[in-house]
């Protein structure tokens, strides 16, 4: 796993779910703005992903290879199934659902930073 | 289906189980399936010997969970009626397995996402069926 990389994206992840939770609280629907920046994050989650399927190929790899990678695939979809859903209800509701997926995306950045710290050679 | 009544104008709340605040318990739900199931899944394909009852329980919860995010993408009534069964069972099965994982620590040797109460997830599995429960009775069918 890329260390900056996944700090980054957990940093941006709590930044973003604060902005997400706030909006929610003020009543307001996801604009332009929050869906791009979901999207941004996604962005960022899927070069964190790819990046951690490559490392898959050099050398060690995790004990629990497939865990890791049934946490890779949930890792990569989430941004997007939540960008869906946040879409599909322009209400305050569709900001909790992006505060939500901002949350809950560093526990499996940290959950996948876990799994592949235990490596077999 | 044609063997549903008439739709009644009585019950506009029920058209709403898939809306709003449901749509962020349907994502929530949704992680919940994705976690347990692929969990159980794991548990059952590489070691299933070590604790059959404690993984089988993981891929049910799984299931549970699976059906109640169906339950609330359908709504309507009979999304409605799915929902609260699957979260009745799910209030029932996280006070089960996690009273059991506590009693006999020796069954459950690996967490299942009902283990200790859901306390691996932020006890979330044990909050998520009470707010669940809650939403589906606020959109009860009204007569009138």
């Amino acid at each position: 796993m890329n260390g900056p990389l996944s700090v980054a994206t957990i940093v941006v992840a709590l930044v973003l779910a604060a902005w997400f939770l706030l909006r929610a609280a003020l009543n307001r629907a996801p604009g332009r703005p929050e869906l791009i920046a979901t999207a941004a994050l996604g962005v960022l989650v899927a070069v964190l992903v790819v990046l951690a399927v490559i490392g898959l190929f050099d050398g060690s790899r995790p004990s629990e290879t497939a865990t890791f990678c049934g946490y890779l695939i949930t890792t990569i979809a989430f941004a997007p199934v939540a960008l869906y859903l946040a879409r599909m209800e322009p209400t305050r509701w569709g900001n909790l659902i992006l505060g939500v997926a901002c949350l809950v995306l560093p526990v499996l950045v940290l959950r996948l930073e876990q799994i592949a710290s235990v490596t077999v050679a | 289906m044609p063997d549903s009544p008439a739709p009644q104008r009585s019950r506009p709340a029920d058209s709403a189980l898939n809306t709003g605040f449901g749509r962020v318990l349907l994502f929530v739900y949704a992680l919940g399936a994705l976690s347990a199931s692929s969990r159980g899944l794991v548990q059952v394909i590489t070691h299933f010997a070590e604790a059959p009852l404690a993984y089988l329980l993981s891929a049910f919860a799984g299931l549970v969970y699976l059906v109640a995010t169906v339950g609330l993408a359908i709504g309507g009534e009979r999304g409605r009626r799915i929902a609260l069964v699957s979260c009745s069972i799910e209030l029932v099965g996280v006070l089960v397995v996690g009273t059991l994982s506590v009693a006999d620590a020796v069954a459950f040797p690996d967490d299942t996402v009902w283990s200790r109460y859901g306390s691996g997830y932020g006890y979330v599995p044990l909050i998520l069926p009470f707010v669940g429960l809650w939403w589906i009775w606020r959109h009860r069918p009204r007569p009138s």
